[in-house]
């Protein structure tokens, strides 16, 4: 009620300000306003200026509570308001209005929650009947859980106002936007396609200087697909991150632990133009930056460097190589003599455990079961048959002929979803599912740093589209396919992963143990209080 | 910084001596601008902002003091001189620079054009982690006549052979046929690790290379190698495939010979980087390989690594020929927009100029002149009812009334008596040729610059 008043008094107070205004400069001076007054009730003292505001309705605004439940449904719908793009902040500063004279050193997280509330009285008030009422928060938000999770980008592809954002964020840490390609189909028209013979180095100038070189080359090794699977994709993630920090000098008047991490956010973005981030990739992301946000600001730059290289080499030593390790020892012993194995396509931790399992020797023989377009089993074959495994090869439509001498099914998984889902190379819930009905127990082999904390039901939501002209084979000098896009009625979809229901799914090993899918909520909340 | 780019402008020109015995080769004008603009602006276009420029001492007065070679290009360029006579070749010129080269290079040649797109070569050397990336493009026929040639035009250039593996882009095999005795001889231990490899003929090497730091470094133990196409590309080429490079126990024994002047130890220790078990580790995850019917791994464990990117359309020539040079010059003005006759010339109105022409800066086109197809140079005078069809005429020309010039190349300062026509010749520096004359296919120079035997 009271805030209704307080806007429709702003907006009756415009025709004073100057009908010459435009638009742009009634909100900056609006948004300077309600700035202006937050300040005044910070301090709890008469602003210099402000004589023009009646100060008292929002003072007796009601507490902050509503905020989270109301940010919970106006987030979902619009998402596009709620993160603030900083070049709406910038006029604000740059504004000739007067700004209150002892303006406090605030922190960040409370300038970014003032904001956020400032624009969200902002929508409100452009929703007209709109019931918002305590919007305006005086407490900044990181006091306030974060329950909410807004979309993120690269699942609203569809959604111009979305894509614009992005394209502003990209401009403003200097990386080329890279654009779709070819017609998508419509189910899965919210995700990005990209053609591999458009790399985003075309649009980069050669020596880089934007971007870290050795961030470029793994960029760049990233979408022609030379680094490929999630174990392989983080490691080297955090060895360019080792070449970043190496290289990396302070600026003056600058601390590390802030700098670097504003350091990497271009880099990041970069890494994700030129292929989606894993979520082991993510992890390790979160890693690294709380890693670089805890170094103490009176450490000295190369201890601390030395420190956050030593960090890295244990993460990768404790998640990645001795995980891989335990995960073995587990798995060796469900694997007895006489096994006839399943495997599906390449995954670098079920390798792993067939030729340690092998050299403890364990009798058993392999069948590799692979699929178009990547045909990854031909590397795990060959790699098995180095060893001197004996192995099958045959390709996914073959599945449910093998299926009655197969005795267990080893999957590997690219995350594991917080409900129990299990997100893994397109084909995995295939044969979860054909094994299923057979009877065949299925065992996936995840390392824990894969763990997520999103949830998916269903292979739409959240994927991944690669380069749609990989479908397209030539046989005897004849490519079918090769003019698909002049087709109108025909799309080509080269999907990458996909969702394991956990009922398909009877055992996870990780490094942890060997769990039932629907405990890994258990795991990460342990992890979290680890953390 | 990733990349250095050095631009090496000291080549003599030694099979355009007609041409470059008054102008240096990297300051022919071509379509009115010095032959070194091209390779600058290539450069400038693709984003960097500095170039190390090796060039001779002479160029380097010209281009500070003559105005006529203007190079407006924004970026830094630092001229490092050689001497003339000292006979380096190019890979000389990379060891006299060692000190200031600190990260990996690009080499560029300065008798280059080309619209190449340049991040694929670089995206080659950067992706696979190559020691060598280099650019290639298929030769295209030169169509115009050149002057002074007598009799059919003789392939008298010797071939390259050029092994590709499947893909087209990793480079497998390199040799001259000056190189060879017989025949080609291919090793078996590049059959059995690519069986498919095609061999190509008839590309023209762009002399573009980008070259890691470890490179210079091995170039500057080995005095030896004193030409970069000559000697080091063939060289790398070869190693690839040789054992030393490939036994992963030489790695061990490498880190005790350090102090050994061995050449192959040398380039082993320094192409391996810091980090080594990571990258090894990420190639062990990684299900990516370069080949597949074998039992090897990607790269067949090899750690040198040479790729070439061949241009299938688009322009790129290298200017040292005669034959280049004329044809460059057509094409000149396809790679920059600007017009066609310079603002500064004074022209006439009721002179004929093509489409395809370029006038330059400062001239002086008289009346009832026809040009066609040709590129007329700064500050050449050309009186009236001339007739110039297919020609190159560059810098300070005088051409009196009257004459018909065709298919020719005039070089600086020269004067073209009234009346005379010149059909596909070439006039040399300064040279007057006198009324009246009628010249065919003729290369007329002063006697001083006839070449020793």
């Amino acid at each position: 009620m009271y805030h209704r008043y307080v806007v429709v008094a702003l907006s009756r107070r415009k025709p004073n300000e100057g009908k010459e205004l435009t638009k742009e400069e009634k909100q900056r001076l609006r948004k300077q306003k309600k700035h202006q007054k937050k300040q005044k009730e910070r301090k709890n003292e008469k602003g210099p200026s402000e004589t023009e505001k009646d100060k008292t309705p929002v003072s007796l605004l009601p507490p902050p509570q509503p905020v989270a439940t109301q940010k919970a449904p106006s987030a979902l719908p619009a998402p596009a308001s709620a993160p603030i793009p900083v070049p709406a902040s910038a006029p604000f500063h740059s504004s000739p209005a007067p700004s209150p004279a002892d303006k406090p050193a605030k922190s960040k997280a409370e300038l970014k929650a003032e904001r956020r509330a400032r624009q969200e009285t902002d929508r409100a008030a452009k929703q007209p009947g709109s019931s918002s009422s305590g919007i305006k928060t005086k407490v900044p938000l990181s006091e306030l859980n974060p329950v909410v999770k807004r979309l993120p980008e690269h699942v609203q592809v569809d959604d111009p106002a979305v894509v614009k954002r992005l394209a502003k964020k990209l401009e403003r840490q200097q990386i080329p936007l890279r654009s779709d390609y070819g017609y998508k189909v419509s189910l899965f028209s919210h995700l990005h396609q990209y053609s591999r013979k458009a790399p985003l180095t075309q649009l980069l100038s050669i020596p880089s200087t934007v971007i870290h070189p050795s961030i470029v080359r793994l960029g760049l090794q990233y979408s022609q697909g030379i680094v490929a699977g999630s174990n392989a994709r983080s490691v080297a993630l955090l060895h360019a991150f080792k070449q970043v920090i190496r290289d990396y000098t302070t600026p003056p008047n600058e601390e590390l632990s802030r700098d670097l991490v504003n350091k990497l956010k271009p880099y990041i973005s970069f890494l994700n133009q030129c292929r989606p981030l894993s979520a082991s990739m993510g992890n390790a992301i979160k890693y690294i930056k709380k890693e670089i946000s805890n170094i103490p600001s009176q450490c000295k730059e190369e201890e601390a460097k030395t420190k956050l290289l030593t960090c890295i080499d244990r993460y990768i030593e404790e998640k990645i190589v001795l995980a891989a390790k335990a995960i073995s020892k587990y798995a060796i012993e469900k694997i007895s003599d006489g096994d006839v194995i399943l495997v599906y396509g390449y995954s670098s931790l079920v390798n792993n455990i067939l030729c340690e399992a092998f050299e403890k020797s364990r009798k058993f023989r392999v069948i590799v079961v692979d699929s178009r377009p990547r045909l990854e089993g031909r590397e795990a074959l060959r790699r098995l048959v180095q060893r001197g495994i004996s192995c099958t090869y045959v390709l996914i439509s073959a599945l449910s002929y093998i299926l009655p001498e197969v005795s267990k099914v080893f999957l590997g998984a690219h995350a594991l979803l917080a409900n129990g889902y299990v997100m893994s190379r397109v084909g995995t819930s295939q044969i979860a599912l054909v094994a299923r009905t057979y009877n065949v127990p299925v065992l996936v082999c995840c390392e824990t740093y894969k763990f997520c904390e999103r949830v998916q039901t269903d292979s739409f939501v959240s994927n991944e589209l690669d380069d749609p002209d990989d479908l397209m084979v030539t046989r005897k000098g004849k490519t079918q396919l090769e003019n698909w896009q002049d087709v109108s009625s025909l799309g080509l979809l080269n999907l990458v992963y996909d969702v394991t229901p956990p009922d398909f799914v009877d055992l996870v090993i990780t490094d942890l143990g060997m769990i039932p899918c629907t405990s890994v909520p258990v795991v990460l909340r342990v992890k979290n209080l680890d953390q | 910084m990733e990349l250095q780019a050095v631009l090496m402008a000291a080549g003599g020109g030694s099979r355009m001596m007609d041409l470059t015995y008054n102008t240096p080769k990297p300051l022919l004008p071509v379509g009115n601008k010095p032959l070194i603009w091209y390779p600058l602006n290539l450069l400038e276009r693709v984003g960097f902002e500095e170039v190390i420029v090796i060039t001779t001492k002479e160029v380097q007065k010209m281009i500070s003091t003559d105005p006529k070679v203007k190079l407006d290009v924004k970026m830094k360029l630092d001229l490092v001189c050689i001497q003339e006579d000292a006979d380096m070749g190019t890979a000389d010129a990379l060891r006299h620079i060692q000190q200031k080269v600190k990260t990996d290079v690009l080499v560029v040649s300065c008798d280059l054009i080309t619209d190449a797109a340049l991040h694929e070569v670089v995206d080659l050397f950067r992706a696979h982690n190559a020691t060598l990336s280099m650019l290639m493009s298929k030769a295209h026929e030169f169509t115009e006549t050149v002057p002074g040639q007598k009799g059919k035009k003789k392939t008298g250039e010797q071939r390259d052979f050029v092994g590709v593996d499947g893909t087209g882009k990793r480079l497998l095999f390199m040799a001259n046929e000056a190189d060879l005795d017989e025949g080609v001889v291919i090793r078996k231990s590049i059959m059995r690790k690519h069986p498919r490899m095609h061999i190509k003929t008839g590309l023209v090497d762009a002399h573009l290379y980008c070259l890691k730091k470890s490179v210079v470094d091995f170039l500057a133990d080995n005095k030896s190698i004193s030409s970069i196409r000559g000697e080091l590309v063939p060289y790398l080429v070869r190693k690839q495939f040789s054992k030393s490079t490939n036994s992963p126990k030489v790695i061990d024994e490498t880190h005790q010979n350090l102090k050994k002047n061995d050449s192959n130890v040398n380039l082993e220790i320094q192409i391996s980087s810091r980090d080594e078990e990571l990258l090894h580790l990420t190639q062990e995850r990684s299900c990516w390989n370069d080949h597949r019917g074998d039992m090897s791994d990607a790269y067949h464990g090899g750690r040198l690594r040479c790729y070439v990117h061949i241009m299938d359309e688009g322009i790129c020539y290298r200017v040292n020929t005669l034959a280049a040079y004329i044809e460059a010059n057509r094409l000149a003005p396809k790679l920059f927009d600007e017009p066609a006759v310079h603002p500064s010339a004074v022209v006439s109105e009721r002179c004929l100029i093509g489409a395809d022409s370029i006038i330059g800066a400062s001239c002086q086109i008289s009346d009832k002149t026809s040009i066609k197809r040709s590129t007329i140079g700064v500050s050449t005078t050309v009186r009236e009812k001339v007739k110039v069809t297919n020609s190159i005429i560059m810098h300070g020309v005088t051409i009196e009334e009257g004459c018909n010039i065709q298919g020719s190349v005039i070089c600086s300062n020269a004067v073209i008596g009234r009346g005379a026509d010149i059909k596909y010749c070439l006039v040399g520096s300064a040279q007057r040729i006198e009324p009246d004359a009628e010249r065919t296919n003729e290369v007329i120079v002063g006697t001083d610059q006839l070449m020793e035997i």
